[in-house]
């Protein structure tokens, strides 16, 4: 790791100070990201803003019908989390998929979509549940928070708050990990909200998509069975060591159908 | 450079560290606990797990000045008066460790599941054991281990360790 300076601010105000004070500094949610890519020295920032003591983005509770989930709340918080259980129990599955108890002890749901990895889970859930990022300045609609691979709407000293998520009908999430990792080699978020049928796709491609061919077809049916009419394109998947993009696509049929029957419990 | 202060395995411990100093590091090269190991120092192996606040992490990915204030048990801190604690004498009973390298981790780790779960299945245990590595893959008797350890544990409560 190269030498930087370390802050601890007590507020949400003070951590967006001090990332406009320092303008090559970079916010320390969980770390799980964060610490490995400066070990590796891939990233080189001058100051870390650590947002671990900051109460306020801690935390799991109901507002008018919807859950709301800090941003510095682990994963294995809301893995755990009877509200969670209760309401969504789709999200406290998908949080008990990432990674292994010690990650989920740390890492937080504002660094993984703020980071938004390609192939990370909650951007599946955030977009699939048509959910809004709260920020400490605006409200930031799913649809429009993940712009491309690694890039979010966020500013540079714009700080996530909560992800404010509506409750579905029903929903569901399958993954399949790949088998050293545990990141999502193709993940598929499904869900029957109040504003229609969404069903998002993580792990597959460059960014977190929807795939709108495959909502038609469930708002018409939502069976498991319709998804073998629909076509995934795979010339904008992502091929590498671990699947090629003809491998993805047949993936993210196998993964709808399973979180379709999921959904329909 | 930063004084960071905590308190480890019931002591509270004071160091100056640079901010980049690993939580691992600190126990290691500051306080001479090595009973933590450093295996894969990338998050994933499990063998510098020690306990933060009650929950298990992966010390290798954790800076020491983010544990100001913070309580940490490690390995060292399980034994009372010279006795193993549950789970370090399974593991010695049921041939639990071969090389003993991840051993450390494994016990920790091991230490949070029967904290929450204290009556797991045998799945339960193999699917926690997700992030702790062992090369010798003895992972079978650290299994039978974990399930000993807990039994003992329901029979013979101890105060929390």
């Amino acid at each position: 790791m190269y030498a930087f300076e370390y802050h601890r601010p007590a507020s949400v105000a003070e951590a967006v100070r001090l990332l406009r004070e320092k303008p090559e500094a970079k916010l320390l949610a969980g770390g799980h990201t964060l610490i490995p890519t400066l070990k590796q020295r891939l990233a080189q920032p001058s100051d870390l803003v650590d947002l671990g003591g900051i109460a306020e983005l801690r935390g799991i509770r109901e507002e008018g019908g919807a859950l709301v989930i800090g941003a510095a709340t682990p994963h294995g918080e809301v893995e755990t989390s009877d509200l969670v259980r209760r309401t969504i129990p789709a999200l406290a599955h998908l949080a008990g998929e990432i990674g292994d108890p010690q990650v989920r002890n740390r890492g937080t749901i504002g660094g993984s979509i703020a980071n938004n990895d390609p192939a990370a889970d909650w951007p599946a859930a955030v977009l699939g549940l048509g959910a809004t990022v709260r920020t400490d300045r605006r409200e930031i609609a799913a649809d429009d928070f993940f712009t491309g691979m690694f890039e979010t709407a966020l500013e540079a000293d714009e700080i996530v708050t909560a992800v404010v998520f509506p409750r579905p009908r029903r929903a569901a999430y399958a993954k399949f990990p790949n088998p050293a990792s545990r990141y999502a080699m193709v993940g598929v978020f499904v869900a029957e909200t109040d504003g229609g049928v969404r069903v998002a796709v993580t792990g597959a491609a460059p960014c977190v998509f929807r795939l709108t061919a495959l909502e038609r077809a469930l708002a018409a049916n939502f069976a498991p069975e319709a998804v073998d009419g629909v076509t995934v394109d795979a010339s904008e998947l992502n091929s590498d060591i671990h699947a090629s993009a003809d491998y993805r696509a047949h993936l993210v049929k196998v993964m709808a159908k399973r979180a379709i029957a999921s959904a329909l419990g | 450079m930063p004084r960071v202060v905590m308190r480890v395995n019931g002591k509270e411990v004071s160091g100056e560290v640079e901010p980049r100093t690993l939580l691992v590091e600190f126990l290691r090269e500051h306080l001479g606990l090595t009973g933590t190991h450093v295996g894969c120092d990338t998050s994933q192996c499990g063998c510098c797990v020690v306990h933060l606040d009650g929950r298990s992490v992966k010390s290798c990915t954790v800076l020491a000045v983010q544990c100001e204030g913070a309580e940490v048990l490690t390995i060292e801190g399980l034994a009372r008066n010279g006795e193993l604690h549950p789970i370090q004498r399974a593991f010695h009973e049921c041939h639990g460790l071969q090389c003993g390298f991840c051993t450390p981790g494994m016990i920790m780790s091991a230490l949070e599941l029967l904290q929450r779960h204290p009556a797991p299945t045998e799945p339960q245990v193999r699917a926690w054991l997700e992030g702790n590595l062992c090369r010798c893959t003895g992972y079978h008797n650290i299994v039978r281990a974990i399930l000993q350890a807990a039994e003992e544990m329901r029979q013979a409560p101890r105060p929390a360790a």
